[in-house]
């Protein structure tokens, strides 16, 4: 299976994570959206280090997955901070700052 | 190198065949006795009360955290590990460089406490 | 059979992202998602990066996906999903991704003719040579301890247990407390 077999797979679950971060309405699947556009745009990058040649799309993604990691650390302790005090999970609900 | 994970491709195989095959097995010769308690919630024996939703601390969320970041840094000790004495005293400098960084962070943890559960 | 093997990773990372956002319960998503984990590194593994998967399984499933389950654990169930506005939004994505696809897949059949097809090797002791060699990636892996260091001390600060919630703002203490979701939480 050619290069285009694995873009076009990074590319569906890129579509897929956006829809997911979009279209519920809990920050749950906002964070859940954001893990599968990074997993997409690192099956990207080594899809493309296997069929160009280097190790540099691995290292890349290497340091993708760990920068994920830390982000999804901090962006649960904010979630359930800011929402705890909300007391509701979906993302419309902190509105205080709206004219 | 491929056809080196055969082996792994096996022993995935055999424990997938392992767990359907138990269950397929107890669901197609065993007998059938059914009863009013087997079906409710499992509440150490005593009647059931309330919902599954409690309030939980926060020291989960801790741990949880606490873990993945150094589960981080196992990652990266891991590509060093495995060839430690061809990458010499240079790989060692800059490893432990790393890793002092993260035992910093670990020192703040123990002195901010957020390890323990009775407060 | 590689081929095989690509459908086969390949639908499961596929199907899994479709289950998540399709599943009524979050939990349910939240395994789903294991699974798109799961194909995801069964595909780095036909790239022929196998440092690359086990890292992903261990820091993606082992890490992220029991931050995630925690999260679900610890924040408030939703109890006003409604149906009809589910269906809208979702509609409106399908028609979202229908037309990004359409872009992917054009631009990506120009480089379906590029093909490098030296066997793969083992990546673990490469990784390890060019993350610490000095003109390598050695500057980026210090700048990433000093990342995770910050993430450490941000997330335990913001998740630390207070007193009570202390809500700075006398307005917003008022606009809170007429909403009903003021929580005075005790402390230890």
């Amino acid at each position: 299976m050619g290069l285009a077999g694995y873009l076009i797979v990074a590319a569906i679950l890129f579509a897929l994570g956006i829809a997911c971060t979009v279209a519920r309405k809990n920050v749950i699947y906002v964070l859940m959206g954001i893990e599968l556009i990074l997993n997409a745009a690192n099956l990207n990058l080594v899809a493309f280090s296997r069929f160009v040649g280097g190790l540099d799309g691995q290292i890349f993604a290497i340091f993708s997955i760990i920068l994920a990691a830390a982000e999804a650390a901090v962006a649960l302790a904010i979630v359930l901070n800011v929402f705890g005090l909300f007391d509701s999970i979906r993302p419309d609900d902190p509105d205080l700052m709206k004219e | 190198m491929l056809s080196d994970y055969a082996p792994l491709l096996l022993l995935l195989a055999l424990a997938a065949a392992f767990v359907v095959g138990n269950l397929v097995i107890s669901e197609v010769l065993g007998r059938p006795k059914p009863g009013v308690g087997k079906k409710t919630v499992y509440e150490c024996g005593m009647p059931i009360r309330g919902t599954a939703r409690a309030r939980f601390s926060v020291h989960y969320y801790l741990l949880a955290l606490l873990f993945i970041l150094f589960d981080v840094e196992a990652a990266f000790l891991l590509p060093w590990a495995a060839h430690a004495e061809e990458l010499g005293k240079a790989g060692l400098v800059a490893m432990g460089g790393f890793a002092v960084v993260l035992v910093v962070g670990l020192l703040y943890v123990m002195r901010k406490k957020a390890l323990e559960w009775d407060r | 059979m590689e081929l095989l093997f690509f459908l086969l990773f390949a639908g499961l990372a596929i199907a899994g992202a479709v289950a998540t956002v399709w599943m009524r319960y979050v939990v349910h998503s939240a395994f789903a998602l294991m699974g798109t984990f799961l194909g995801v590194a069964g595909l780095y593994v036909l790239l022929g990066a196998d440092f690359l998967a086990i890292t992903q399984i261990l820091i993606y499933v082992g890490g992220i996906l029991v931050l995630i389950l925690f999260g679900i654990m610890l924040t408030p169930p939703d109890r006003t999903e409604r149906n009809a506005k589910r269906v809208i939004g979702f509609s409106a994505s399908l028609v979202a991704i229908a037309l990004f696809l359409a872009v992917q897949i054009g631009s990506v059949v120009r480089w379906a003719e590029k093909s490098n097809l030296e066997a793969p090797k083992a990546t673990a002791a490469p990784i390890g040579r060019e993350l610490l060699r000095p003109d390598g990636y050695l500057i980026p892996f210090e700048l990433v301890s000093v990342v995770l260091l910050v993430a450490l001390i941000g997330s335990v600060f913001i998740a630390r247990r207070r007193k009570a919630v202390r809500v700075d703002d006398s307005s917003t203490a008022a606009i809170l407390a007429e909403r009903g979701t003021l929580q005075q939480k005790a402390g230890a």
